[in-house]
């Protein structure tokens, strides 16, 4: 039982820049997935976990390498998989039969076995009494028993499931998941091996039996380590708490330092093997809110706990502390998130203030911002059209996180006052006072 | 051009209560049989007039019994081009979709044929119509058909071919992870996904189509008079005759067609494709239509379908299921196919580079003076068509506001306004040149009035709908704050209804400009009235066989169209989408 039934060896994805240069979403990667297991990917936004799951499923071509199912290439080689979209998925023409039926029907299998398969599975998962029904009518976790029963009617050997339970609320999530592992535990299923992309760190410890973490920019294994754990686990345990603090801290471990390319660089030579300054994608008010929070906590503080105490998941406070790192405002150790005597000062200014105070650390850290003061203060007129930047994104970001990032400089530029921008022409400007003097004015009250 | 379209209101209401739930089925039942024989019979009808030999000059009778038989005519015209524009729009939507290849060429060849005049085309598609079943009262048919087939077909294939491309992706990678065949992906993932968009446009196509049939059906190519028994040609030799009576009996046999196709088949099939919206919840307030009721309710109607319908399906989906393995490479595609495609694109282009080339020796032979008076023309249609839209604009947009923010009033105002609407224009032409010519005026004046009467309703429905997507919170914030009525219509209604207007804007200046052909020029009483004008000089030169001149006039015409689309409108539209978008 020791061969695998996926092997990606080498598989990698990136795009191609129309100047030459290439994106990496994933880098190079081998990986082997052996049955019996329940395999928990996990990762922060943007690091590319979908993307590994389309290509593993075959949905995906790779752009480099190959993967390998029972030892044989996946191009020729039609798996038996299924998957669970975050989205459901449902057709909502269909009845939830006819939903789950879908498959089968392309099976070619006939419409009297058809029914009686799908008919079964709804009542496995507990939705016999709504065949009839149309998704639209159905609550999320009921749409999102559809989408699990449809995956499962077709006996996958396989069953990727990316991100099941985000879109429904924590107890519908929760129940879904006890039944989904009593289901799997029990043996009521055939299936093999389930993959599941999640980033939510408590539902990987809890359901799995291997973590592989991904980090990002590009996509890359951090870290892939079994769980002994006996099912069904129990959160208080100590055991389980140890394990959730060690996957906490393998996966708020600073990523490598960045490089800062800015002055390297330049402008409109791009150095596509350099890599560029990625921004965390957090708007400057929830900074200030985190450094307040952590200035009365006595300066340090679990991120779990914050997260906890925050009602946030760790993938939506990491951005925030990521960014407050990166402005020198707080310090990450260990899993732990720690004040620094700038976020000290700029957790207890005034509004004003602050925003001196986000200007000065801003300029020093984050070299985009660098690049579009310097570039308005040595024009004549003050002011450039946004494009310049954007291209110089686009050259180390794809499309989606180039958009992204943009707005994120934009964001803080503007809240700090090292730029004004309007949109309506797409230019960037220094705002007036700054042109002449050279210090900020309280133009703008927005948080 | 892109035409998104906003607007959603139509007919509401209907005798819901005269048909009570149960103890009706066998009644129904005899109904619907009944129902399906008078269509059998009608289309048995229509196919043997058309098989009938060939009669270019039919006596069209004035008397309202024979108007139930034309109207069946114009119908089945109708009909006829939709289903043709139907398998059109779902093959070249498909493989714009899915051809990168084909789909960098198909897309502005799409713009450029909604720009082009179709009226122009009708002397040359007749001529040719005729030429190919010269025995046969079919080719002129064909020919009246492919005219409006070519005037409805481009914003479904466009709806068509948008639909496919926003698919969600999960639901693309649904249809994949489990092998569908094309035909189950066609049925149960691309047609249901596109089936909104279709209807909508297909009811604006068929709209369309009678404006085209009104004016096609009785027209004179040089010495020859063609003439299709329709309701066009009843209006219109009615109105050559000054036949009030027979006129009247036209319109209102033009407004019950209208009505009954809006109430027996519009009505049920947006209803019907409520099931196919893509929402997660339920609407509350879904469209309802009183024959879909019956259809459903029907029990012989359910046994058919599942002796027939049903089986058939399953049979076809299962033969095509796992055929096509998606998950195998994509095997190469032989040399000699390759060679194929390489020289029938080879051939395509050559015959349009001959055409081209054909076309510009042929305008050639024009005279400076023709030139002179082709620019003239064109300045006074372009003239003409603006204060048409001015001037509806001007009275729709205070009325659509007030329909739009008054409830009680909208409940009056709607349906009458729709049934007004759904007149083709040019079967009105006859009637209202009729009255501006017996109170003195010209066609100069009657022109403008014909264009308005047109195109004023998309600008009207368009207001109405953009006016009712004001939000609430909005509209009491400017009685809070007191604006005075000049503020509150510059700050708040204009914006508010601006990308709405900007719509209606679009698809009416499209529509004033193929409208001009018609209005411009006209053939009452055995005389021929006309003005300057661009539309006018197509039309003479279609009466006197001047065909450089009729293709000079319609490149004129579809460029000043392209033009204006991409310079003006494009841009108007974009402030819309950015700057005047409601986003709360």
């Amino acid at each position: 039982m020791s061969q695998p039934i996926i092997e990606a060896r080498g598989l990698a994805k990136f795009f191609q820049q129309p100047e030459g240069g290439r994106i990496e979403v994933i880098a190079p990667t081998n990986l082997a997935i052996h049955p019996g297991t329940i395999v928990a990917l996990l990762g922060p936004s943007g690091s590319g976990k979908s993307t590994l799951l389309r290509m593993l499923s075959g949905l995906a071509r790779p752009s480099a390498g190959e993967v390998f199912w029972h030892g044989r290439p996946l191009d020729g080689y039609v798996p038996n998989v299924a998957i669970v979209f975050q989205s459901f998925a449902l057709f909502p023409w269909l009845t939830v039969l006819e939903n789950v039926e879908a498959p089968l029907r392309a099976a070619a299998i006939g419409a009297v076995e058809r029914r009686k398969r799908a008919l079964k599975m709804l009542d496995t998962v507990g939705l016999d009494g709504f065949e009839t029904a149309y998704p639209k009518e159905l609550s999320g976790g009921m749409k999102q028993r559809v989408g699990i029963a449809r995956a499962l009617v077709v006996e996958p050997e396989v069953l990727f499931m990316d991100e099941p339970f985000s879109s429904l609320d924590v107890l519908t999530a929760e129940n879904l998941r006890g039944e989904l592992l009593d289901l799997w535990l029990s043996n009521k299923i055939p299936t093999r091996t389930m993959f599941l992309v999640t980033h939510n760190i408590e539902e990987a410890v809890l359901l799995a039996d291997r973590i592989i973490v991904l980090g990002r920019n590009p996509g890359r294994i951090r870290a892939d380590f079994p769980i002994r754990l006996a099912q069904p686990r129990d959160r208080k345990s100590s055991d389980f708490v140890a394990v959730i603090d060690h996957t906490y801290k393998i996966l708020t471990q600073p990523e490598v330092q960045d490089v800062q390319p800015s002055q390297a660089a330049g402008f409109g030579t791009p150095a596509p093997r350099l890599k560029f300054q990625m921004l965390p994608h957090a708007r400057p008010g929830s900074i200030a809110g985190l450094l307040e929070l952590l200035a009365d906590r006595a300066g340090s503080d679990d991120l779990y706990h914050l997260a906890d105490d925050l009602a946030m998941e760790v993938d939506d406070l990491l951005p925030i502390v990521e960014a407050a790192a990166l402005l020198g405002f707080a310090k990450l150790a260990e899993g732990d998130t720690e004040i620094t005597a700038e976020g000290r000062g700029f957790a207890e200014a005034d509004i004003l203030n602050r925003k001196v105070l986000f200007r000065e650390a801003a300029l020093k850290n984050v070299s985009i911002l660098r690049q579009i003061d310097s570039v308005l203060r040595t024009k004549s007129d003050h002011t450039i059209q946004d494009e310049l930047f954007r291209d110089i994104l686009d050259k180390h970001f794809s499309e989606d996180e180039a958009q992204r990032q943009f707005e994120t400089a934009l964001h803080w530029g503007r809240y700090s006052e090292i730029f004004d921008y309007d949109s309506d022409s797409g230019r960037l400007f220094l705002p007036e006072s700054t042109a002449e003097v050279g210090t900020p004015s309280p133009l703008s009250p927005e948080l | 051009m892109k035409r998104p379209l906003r607007i959603r209101v139509l007919l509401s209401g209907a005798p819901w209560s005269i048909f009570p739930a149960g103890g009706w089925s066998r009644l129904t039942d005899a109904f619907i049989f009944a129902a399906g024989i008078a269509l059998l019979y009608g289309m048995v009808r229509v196919a043997q007039s058309w098989l009938g030999p060939f009669t270019p000059q039919v006596e069209i009778s004035l008397s309202p019994t024979a108007l139930p038989r034309y109207a069946a005519y114009s119908l089945g015209r109708i009909t006829v081009a939709y289903g043709f524009s139907l398998v059109f729009t779902l093959m070249y939507g498909h493989i714009a979709a899915y051809n990168p290849k084909a789909e960098r060429f198909m897309i502005p060849v799409l713009d450029v044929l909604q720009s082009i005049p179709v009226l122009s085309f009708l002397p040359g598609l007749m001529l040719a119509m005729v030429a190919l079943f010269p025995h046969r009262q079919l080719g002129i048919e064909l020919g009246a058909i492919l005219l409006i087939f070519t005037g409805q077909v481009w914003n479904m294939a466009f709806s068509f071919y948008s639909s496919l491309k926003s698919i969600p992706r999960e639901m693309r990678d649904t249809a994949r992870i489990y092998r569908f065949s094309w035909w189950q992906n066609f049925t149960q993932v691309e047609l249901p996904f596109a089936t909104i968009g279709l209807v909508w446009n297909s009811m604006m196509s068929v709209a369309g189509g009678w404006f085209f049939l009104m004016a096609c059906e009785m027209f004179v190519l040089g010495s020859r008079d063609f003439r299709l028994p329709g309701l066009g040609s009843y209006l219109q030799t009615a109105a050559s005759a000054g036949d009030t009576p027979a006129i009247l009996w036209g319109v209102g046999a033009m407004i019950i067609v209208i009505v009954l196709l809006d109430q027996l088949v519009w009505r049920p099939v947006i209803a019907w494709a409520e099931k196919f919206k893509v929402e997660q919840v339920q609407d509350r307030q879904a469209p309802r239509s009183w024959v879909l009721e019956i259809l459903r309710r029907s029990v012989g109607l359910d046994r058919l379908r599942q002796q027939t319908v049903a089986p058939l399906g399953e049979w076809v989906a299962l033969c095509l299921a796992r055929k096509p393995a998606i998950q195998a490479p994509r095997p190469q595609r032989p040399e000699w196919k390759k060679w194929v495609v390489r020289g029938v694109g080879t051939a395509v282009i050559a015959a349009v580079l001959y055409a081209v080339a054909g076309a510009v020796l042929m305008m050639a032979g024009l005279d400076g003076s023709e030139i002179r008076q082709l620019l003239r023309a064109a300045g006074a249609t372009f003239l003409r068509v603006n204060l048409a839209l001015l001037l509806g604009a001007a009275w729709t947009v205070p009325a659509g506001v007030a329909i739009g923010l008054s409830p009680r009033l909208a409940r009056v105002a709607q349906p009458v306004a729709q049934i007004a609407a759904s007149v083709p224009a040019t079967a009105l032409f006859p009637v209202v040149l009729l009255a501006v010519v017996g109170a003195g005026g010209g066609l100069g004046v009657a022109s403008i009035l014909l264009l308005l009467l047109g195109t004023q309703w998309y600008i009207l429905f368009n207001v109405i709908a953009g006016a009712i997507a004001i939000p609430t919170d909005l509209r009491e914030a400017a009685t809070i704050f007191r604006l005075t009525r000049r503020e509150r219509w510059r700050n708040l209604l204009l914006p508010g209804i601006f990308p709405y207007l900007i719509t209606g804007l679009v698809t009416a200046s499209g529509g004033a400009w193929n409208a001009s052909i018609v209005a411009e020029y006209f053939r009452f009483k055995g005389q021929t009235i006309s003005t300057v004008g661009l539309g006018a000089t197509i039309s003479r030169a279609t009466d006197i066989g001047n065909f450089h001149l009729l293709l000079a006039a319609t490149c004129v015409m579809a460029a000043i169209v392209a033009v204006i689309n991409r310079t003006v409108w494009r841009r108007l539209y974009a402030l819309a989408e950015t700057r005047f978008k409601l986003e709360i």
